[in-house]
């Protein structure tokens, strides 16, 4: 029987079979593969080429992040600058390319944070219940009362603004929610049968929390981590538009768009291309997730 | 019980949640702003100052005073409707809240009246054409104002509309005109959630048995969609307007930024330049109260609607 099918029969949960026998796995995974859509191939396309320009963009880019062009300042696009140049005569392409790896380490390693933190915290909270649940609920709910955006400005303020520590803003930012879905999913498969026969045939509990409850998180963990790629892209993003943890020498994507903010009535094009990037970047992992949740969470299946 | 005695309880039970929520809300933030860094006076001396101008900061601030002391302190201020002194203007921080307030408020309510009034439009027009190419085009929309980031809409409409047509001013704040490009931008978000929601939820509603019921018992189309179809429809998506509502004010911050308005989102970008922390505390409450204020009244009104919440 397949995942899908048990998990409509059984209801509304993301679940597999018993005693993850056949949890969540990279073998899953490829079984579906040959199904995927138009929208889903150019968004792993448009991802690749991102990647690969974060990890080699000297490579790619036509000049260097520092090359000044002085006779070609503001220039429009064209022939040699293909997105036009900025006030200094830098290849706004270039600087697209060489701001890549930011934008890149950026996103991963925010999530990384909230979902190692926020997932251990969850699986904990929810699998012991009781007092530590009522506790860590009501911190996670203080937590939340802050709006995102503001919580991120002042503990990056807090922490004194550099790179590093927007990245540790955001991901702070993003533990709660992801303590709060994955408690309530470690909460729905605790109640479970095959939990119950786990702890009767005398299987400790952090063989349990690890073999058994954590397979079954994982797609709607997988989910929510392409949604919190896409949510810390814009957040760090408008971080750096409002001047918090940039780096004047490499900019990244956010900085260039907040300098192209300066030159709007004069270049239509330096905050227009880095806006785009963005745009194109966050895209495509929320078509990723997209897909990723029709196919993990049977209930949207028709969507 | 009466019925009217279980719902002066729930709402006194929701009011008393919302005022413990915001005192918790400013003690998070109190300890994020002055215990993380270990201290603010450091952080305004900048990095180069020496030990003796940071400790007149701290005197000046009563910032060298233990934390639980300085925290009783600030918390008793709250109480009397006290946000504290700028440390760089010396002017009460709620005198400048205050000033700059009305800018704000009237940006995230004409925000919120487009978003309501494009979520709901676009959204029925979607569900009901499901699966055809205006849900589609609605569809590929939506994705994209979703995935931009809004300060960037922002900037493409004033190149747009100001810069290339000349229809309408891109900055400043006062007169109608000026507010239409900075709702137009902060409701982009807001709007496209929304949309997809109700469109899901129209598409839900359509196939209940209830929807054929009244049109087996021959109703007309329009009378089955309007009176009864959106209706329902829209609960869900009140729920989700509650949450995101929220976080309205504080993306105003940024937008207010793009178009050089005044308001609350001015006065936090300046306190950040300069780190005056109280005026970035009385701005981040602000926010949270009005947040935790939207959740409880869109939680009383979604109670109202469906009696059905109430019980539980």
């Amino acid at each position: 029987m397949h995942i899908t099918q048990v998990a409509q029969a059984g209801g509304t949960q993301f679940i597999g079979r018993p005693l993850g026998a056949r949890r969540f796995s990279i073998a899953l995974l490829r079984q579906k593969l040959p199904k995927v859509s138009l929208p889903v191939i150019l968004a792993i396309f448009v991802l690749t080429v991102i990647l690969l320009c974060a990890v080699i963009p000297g490579a790619f880019a036509p000049y260097g992040p520092t090359d000044m062009d002085s006779d070609a300042v503001l220039a429009p696009p064209g022939l040699h600058h293909w997105l036009g140049t900025d006030h200094f005569g830098r290849d706004i392409l270039s600087l697209l390319i060489y701001g890549a790896g930011q934008s890149v380490v950026m996103a991963l390693g925010t999530v990384a944070i909230a979902v190692t933190v926020g997932g251990t915290i969850g699986l904990i909270t929810g699998y012991v219940g009781g007092l530590t649940d009522f506790v860590v609920m009501r911190l996670v709910d203080v937590w939340l009362s802050v709006p995102q955006m503001m919580l991120a400005i002042i503990i990056a303020t807090a922490l004194r603004a550099s790179f590093t520590h927007t990245i540790l803003a955001v991901g702070i930012v993003l533990v709660a929610p992801f303590v709060r879905m994955i408690r309530g999913q470690v909460m729905s498969v605790r109640a479970r049968p095959f939990i119950a026969a786990s702890h009767a045939i005398g299987t400790g509990h952090a063989t349990i929390i690890l073999r058994h409850v954590l397979p079954h998180c994982a797609a709607p963990l997988l989910v929510m981590a392409t949604i919190a790629v896409a949510m810390s892209i814009l957040i760090a993003s408008a971080l750096s538009f409002i001047g918090i943890g940039v780096i004047e020498d490499r900019p990244d994507w956010g900085f260039l768009l907040s300098q192209g903010h300066n030159y709007l009535t004069v270049a239509w094009w330096y905050p227009t291309f880095p806006g785009l990037a963005i745009t194109a970047l966050v895209i495509s992992v929320n078509a990723l997730g997209n897909a990723l949740r029709i196919r993990l969470d049977p209930r949207t299946v028709r969507r | 019980m009466s019925a009217g005695r279980a719902d002066a309880a729930y709402v006194l039970r929701r009011l008393v949640a919302a005022v413990a929520g915001s005192f918790a809300a400013a003690t998070l933030v109190f300890l994020i702003l002055y215990w993380l860094p270990g201290d603010p006076a450091a952080l305004i001396a900048g990095d180069d100052a020496s030990p003796q101008m940071v400790a007149n900061i701290q005197a000046r601030l009563g910032t060298n005073a233990p934390l639980w002391h300085q925290y009783v302190t600030y918390i008793g201020h709250l109480l009397h409707g006290d946000l504290g002194t700028s440390f760089t203007t010396n002017e009460p921080v709620s005198h400048r809240l205050a000033g700059q307030l009305g800018a704000s408020l009237q940006l995230t309510f004409s925000a919120c009246l487009m978003s309501i009034l494009a979520g709901v439009v676009f959204g029925v027009i979607a569900g009901v054409n499901h699966d055809r190419w205006v849900d589609h085009l609605i569809q590929s929309v939506t994705m994209f104002m979703t995935s931009m980031p809004p300060f960037w809409f922002g900037l493409l409409l004033v190149m747009i509309f100001s810069v290339t047509l000349r229809w309408l001013p891109a900055i400043g704040s006062g007169s109608l005109r000026q507010l239409i490009l900075p709702s137009l931008c902060l409701s982009s978000l807001l709007a496209a959630q929304l949309t997809n929601m109700v469109r899901n939820s129209v598409i839900d509603v359509l196939e209940e048995p209830f929807v054929t019921t009244l049109r087996g018992k021959g109703l007309l189309e329009r009378s089955v969609l309007y009176r009864h179809v959106l209706r329902n429809a829209l609960i869900p998506a009140i729920t989700m307007f509650g949450l995101l509502v929220g976080e309205l004010l504080s993306s105003a911050v940024v937008v207010e930024t793009v178009f050089a308005r005044q308001g609350l989102g001015r006065l936090m970008v300046e306190a950040l330049g300069v780190k005056d922390i109280p005026m970035i505390m009385g701005v981040t409450l602000f926010a949270s109260t009005f947040l935790i204020l939207a959740n409880l009244l869109v939680d009383l009104s979604y109670s109202w609607i469906d009696p059905r919440v109430r019980a539980a």
